[in-house]
């Protein structure tokens, strides 16, 4: 067997900065860069010693803290930029890559939803569209299939949402403990959506630190990328997210987006649904969950509302999910960072360094973003053991 | 009562694109136009140049009677922009000729919504440039 692509990759330091409603003084860049620095500090590196930067921010930090001149990749969000910041260092490009992300000062219109939210495309604009109505088609079409109902759903809205209101680094932290009914009885947004089932918008930012395997000498407990890959049917939020759109007549449908991220992610790593033992699901709206779960094999197809409704998503269950608060209670600064976040929490998950909902002996984690609603979905699988 | 109704004027505006300009024309004509490929007959979600399927590079403009059944549909409470005036139901139609059309229902109350609910196209202007097809129960 060849050896595993990312075998010499490790991460060796994560870093969320404060999160809030609102981060005065701050902006994208600014709360990016005090990510970085914090996920280098996290590492016990100097940032001296950075010769790569990944995420949007990446022009700044270069900058700030005067790497240059270091490899500088812009484009990548979210799981796909830790994947590509493993591949500058596996393909000898890199050494020490910082990957970092925030958002600040976006969304300052309270009468309007987030700025991100609403994508002006022709096909779209004129219809009122915005993530929550896009994510809402698709969740519609499965309930119309499979019987998915309003209380599973919820089920996942208020298993993530008190999985935040424990935990004292969330922006809704101590704001439940939240039931079903409660979720329920919130104000409809975009029905089958109500307030709850949506992500909330804040501001913050987040960093993480990969290097060569060999710099791990210094690390105490360095991670291991076991696989990762990701899936996309198109430009997102231009087109009508249609359920059963097949590209091609043998394709998988749109809204199974993620299965074959997930296959090759598993493939790579050697590693079944069942081998996980912590799952960092992206949640910007509580279908999206019972989504993954059916879409990445942790259950059948049309099983995920009675997967959901069984408990086995709470941090007691088989399977404990986005066990931060996510972007429903954590935080969700929008852009980038809510994804990048998704990859901290697993790392933290793996360390045993949780404040709250700690698994343990948590060996493996999926981590996942993007959605149906989106027509993208990535996957990454972290582990304790190196490959 | 709760009548979902087209939106009114002032509305964000759709900006056509070089391919999509034939689209709009119909529209402003109140003719539904979806794009074929001459070649083997696919449709694609919006105007293209190159068929995804057989790869011919010779779509033609065709058009819908405009008729189709409610795939997918969600009522909004909470726009966007407050220039929408809610409830509206943004929807998947499926045109009777297998168009997957992203449109809005309008002409009947949020609780009448069901799964192959048949529709018809009815045009309303939001510009002077942009008239948009809506769906409504055939006859409303």
């Amino acid at each position: 067997m060849p050896p595993h692509p990312f075998r010499n990759v490790a991460v060796v330091g994560v870093h969320n900065t404060a999160q809030a409603r609102h981060l005065a003084g701050h902006d994208s860049a600014s709360i990016a860069l005090l990510g970085a620095l914090g996920a280098l500090a996290d590492a016990g590196i100097s940032p001296h010693d950075v010769d790569g930067v990944v995420g949007p921010a990446s022009a700044e930090i270069a900058l700030e803290l005067g790497l240059g001149p270091c490899t500088r990749r812009p484009s990548a969000l979210g799981i796909p930029s830790v994947l590509d910041a493993a591949a500058l260092i596996a393909t000898g490009q890199c050494d020490v890559v910082v990957v970092a992300a925030g958002g600040a000062g976006i969304h300052i219109d309270p009468s309007t939803t987030a700025p991100w939210t609403r994508p002006t495309n022709e096909l779209v604009v004129g219809f009122g569209l915005f993530t929550a109505a896009e994510f809402a088609l698709m969740a519609r079409r499965h309930m119309l299939t499979y019987g998915t109902t309003p209380e599973q759903l919820a089920a996942v809205a208020a298993t993530i949402r008190t999985n935040g209101h424990v935990n004292p680094e969330a922006v809704y932290y101590g704001r439940g403990p939240f039931s079903v009914d409660d979720i329920l009885a919130s104000r409809m947004i975009a029905d089958p959506f109500h307030l709850l089932d949506c992500a909330t918008t804040s501001e913050g930012g987040c960093g993480i630190v990969l290097v060569s395997a060999e710099r791990t000498i210094d690390s105490p407990s360095p991670l291991w990328i076991l696989g990762g890959a990701s899936d996309s049917f198109g430009p997102a939020y231009a087109v009508a997210p249609v359920w059963d759109f097949r590209p091609q007549p043998d394709a998988d449908t749109a809204g199974r987006v993620g299965a074959r991220a997930a296959r090759r992610a598993f493939s790579m790593a050697g590693l079944t649904p069942a081998d996980v033992d912590v799952a960092e699901l992206y949640d910007p709206f509580s279908f999206e969950v019972i989504r993954q779960l059916e879409t990445f094999g942790f259950c059948g197809d049309g099983e995920g509302g009675s997967f959901v409704e069984d408990g086995n998503i709470g941090p007691n269950g088989s399977l404990p999910v986005t066990t931060g608060g996510g972007t429903m209670s954590f935080s969700h600064p929008g852009i980038n960072a809510q994804q990048l976040q998704r990859v901290v929490r697993a790392a933290q998950q793996l360390r045993g360094s949780c404040l709250t909902n700690q698994v343990e002996e948590a060996e493996v984690s999926l981590c996942s973003n993007g959605g149906a609603g989106a027509l993208f979905c990535d996957v990454i699988l972290l582990g304790r053991e190196r490959p | 009562m709760t009548l979902l109704q087209p939106q009114p004027r002032g509305i964000p505006v759709p900006r056509p694109s070089v391919h999509s300009e034939k689209y709009w024309e119909g529209s402003r004509q109140h003719q539904l136009l979806y794009q074929r490929c001459a070649a083997c007959g696919h449709i694609g979600l919006r105007a293209f140049t190159v068929c995804a399927r057989c790869l011919a590079t010779s779509p033609v403009w065709e058009r819908s009677t405009g008729a189709g059944a409610l795939y997918s549909w969600t009522v909004v409470w909470r726009p966007p922009d407050p220039s929408f005036k809610v409830p509206y139901a943004p929807a998947v139609v499926r045109l009777d000729e297998g168009v997957w059309m992203l449109s809005a229902v309008i002409g009947c109350e949020p609780g009448e919504l069901h799964d192959g609910m048949r529709l018809a196209v009815q045009f309303h202007a939001i510009s002077e440039e942009i008239t948009l097809p809506y769906f409504a129960p055939p006859g409303r």
